[in-house]
């Protein structure tokens, strides 16, 4: 089985984001990324863990991590190669901050690269942590004309076909799906795997494919990235029990949220 | 904006809309009325024509009862948007952000060559071009971006816009072919959870704990309490990692970003990932032993103390008084 896993470079979970200073007297238009500590996307992880399992499982295939990104990007897909992955290709694109292309640049760009090549099971994280759009997997199917289902769970591959289980409007569905076929994976479907010495040695040695994405005019311009808004302070209601009926009192007078 | 018409896609259950179909209606509503377009829906599914004909305030909605549409078959569902996108030449496709809305907004995203901007808590129209405020990196900050071209691809994120169901006029119920069954992807099993809980991102009040509940067999504590409050219990990621809950029940960065209109938080010391996933909710509760604990930066209202007395407390004062 062929498997192409798509990952994104993104801040880790754990960073503080502050949008950059504006320019020219604009707004902030993206993140300041100095101090900053970025790995793969969690559910891109994900993905990229199922697709050596699906591989392992089967005794023969090969795993080939896609990412689109500039000079970055290479290190995560050193990550991913050193994760089990095969293969690496390294897409190139302005994206230095993680926002700087839009969905349907990435998908376009993505689409671009593997119509031309040749795969069973297409991969992808449910969403990218940092820009969050949720489309990227789908959307990149859809323009490849390869079915795809979401946020899932379990894949099974049986008698040249694949089946994936997800979860939709509340129930568990599954999908059989005639190859090729693409999904994106959520928390649950497999474990990530941390890397041996000698994988990450070996990682060294194997080769990153490197190919200029072509990027389509955006759709989407961005105007301005902001901090949330800031909370009104809050208040310690006191200690212990003691405090129990006074909460109450303000969350129906003061609050009204019950 | 010079594009003629709003489409929304409206989610069923049960045959009625589900909540956040109604606050995607409602703002779909408002964009047609400020750009001056109709508003047009798409409904699926066993039932659909007559939800449709009791819709106010909408212009044409296109129906397809196929069975089809019992279970999520996405490249089919996709195609009969697209197509109603074309016949009301929509210049915007707005629905929820629920899974179903994530996955279809990509979809008919592809197929009219656009983006999505996905997850909004704010939609407007500036300058003619439709704006959206967007949470992204878990909502520890908020985009804002513009369409430079139609049309626009919009899901929205529930519990944030009101529900809406008003308008005037009737609308008319229009079919709309089905189209082929795709064989390369049919759902061959579709099972119905025993009993259907509410999704977080749709939950109104949520109670959810941390490390600090000390084993999964003391969730009862806020079962109970949630069961008092007609609240949905979520849980911080350590917890889910340890598998004390589901995957499905977390709330943070890789989990659930959640905007209930009361979020309490017990034994969550508040990781960043999870201050990010919950910060939007309207009131915050936290209970925790540590007074020094972060989740209380976020919080309204505090009670430091041992959830394991607190809780059981609430719960009783709750009763008590009505709750």
């Amino acid at each position: 089985m062929k498997i192409y896993v798509c990952v994104k470079r993104v801040p880790h979970t754990a960073a503080r984001i502050r949008p950059a200073p504006g320019e020219g007297g604009f707004p902030s238009r993206s993140i300041q990324t100095d101090g900053i500590e970025f790995t793969i996307s969690p559910y891109d992880e994900i993905a990229l863990a199922e697709a050596v399992r699906l591989k392992e499982a089967a005794g023969a295939g090969e795993v080939t991590a896609v990412s689109l990104g500039d000079d970055s990007s290479a290190v995560i897909l050193r990550a991913a190669l050193a994760a089990g992955a095969d293969a690496a290709i390294h897409l190139v694109a302005p994206l230095p901050a993680g926002l700087e292309l839009d969905g349907y640049q990435v998908a376009t760009a993505l689409a671009g690269l593997l119509r031309e090549r040749d795969f069973d099971l297409l991969l992808f994280g449910r969403l990218a942590v940092d820009d969050q759009s949720s489309q990227i997997g789908t959307m990149t199917a859809r323009l490849l004309g390869v079915p795809s289902v979401a946020e899932v769970v379990k894949v099974e591959p049986r008698d040249g076909r694949v089946r994936f289980h997800h979860l939709i409007d509340g129930r568990v569905e599954v999908v059989d799906c005639g190859l090729p076929a693409a999904a994106t994976a959520r928390k649950g479907l497999a474990e990530p795997r941390y890397p041996s010495i000698k994988q990450i040695l070996t990682a060294k040695k194997k080769p990153i494919e490197t190919i200029a994405a072509s990027i389509v005019e955006p759709v989407l311009e961005v105007v301005a990235l902001e901090p949330p808004p800031p909370r009104r302070p809050g208040k310690i209601v006191g200690e212990g029990v003691a405090a129990v009926p006074e909460l109450v009192r303000l969350l129906r007078q003061e609050a009204k949220v019950i | 904006m010079d594009g003629k018409s709003i489409l929304v896609y409206l989610e069923a259950r049960d045959g009625r809309l589900r909540k956040p179909a109604i606050e995607a209606l409602g703002v779909a509503r408002r964009l047609a009325r400020e750009s001056g377009g109709d508003l047009n829906a798409v409904l699926l599914g066993g039932g659909a024509g007559s939800l449709a004909s009791g819709l106010r305030g909408v212009r044409r909605v296109f129906v397809d009862e196929s069975d089809l549409f019992g279970s999520f078959h996405l490249t089919e569902t996709a195609r009969v948007v697209a197509e109603a996108a074309r016949q009301s030449q929509a210049s915007a496709f707005l629905l929820a952000a629920t899974a179903v809305g994530r996955e279809l907004a990509g979809a008919v995203a592809a197929d009219l060559r656009t983006c999505v901007a996905a997850d909004a808590i704010a939609v407007s129209l500036e300058g003619g071009a439709i704006t959206v405020k967007r949470p992204v990196y878990a909502g520890k900050a908020i985009l804002t971006v513009r369409f430079r071209r139609l049309p626009a691809v919009i899901t929205l994120r529930p519990n944030v816009f009101p529900p809406e169901e008003g308008g005037d006029g009737g609308a008319e119920v229009v079919g709309i072919k089905t189209p082929p069954p795709e064989p390369r992807a049919r759902v061959v099993e579709s099972v119905e959870p025993e009993a259907r809980r509410q999704d977080l991102t749709e939950a109104d009040i949520i109670v959810s704990g941390g490390r600090g509940l000390k084993g999964p067999e003391n969730f009862v504590l806020l079962e109970k309490l949630a069961a008092t409050l007609g609240a949905v219990v979520g849980a911080s990621r350590a917890v889910c990692d340890a598998g004390w809950r589901p995957h499905s029940d977390q709330v943070g960065q890789t989990g659930k970003t959640v905007s209930p209109r009361l979020y309490i938080a017990c034994g969550i010391s508040g990781a960043i990932q999870h201050l990010a996933g919950m910060s939007s909710s309207k009131c915050i509760v936290a209970i925790n032993k540590d007074p020094n604990a972060p989740i209380f930066q976020v919080a309204d209202y505090g009670i430091v103390g041992d959830l394991f007395e607190v809780v059981p407390a609430l719960d009783a004062e709750l009763r008590k008084a009505g709750g």
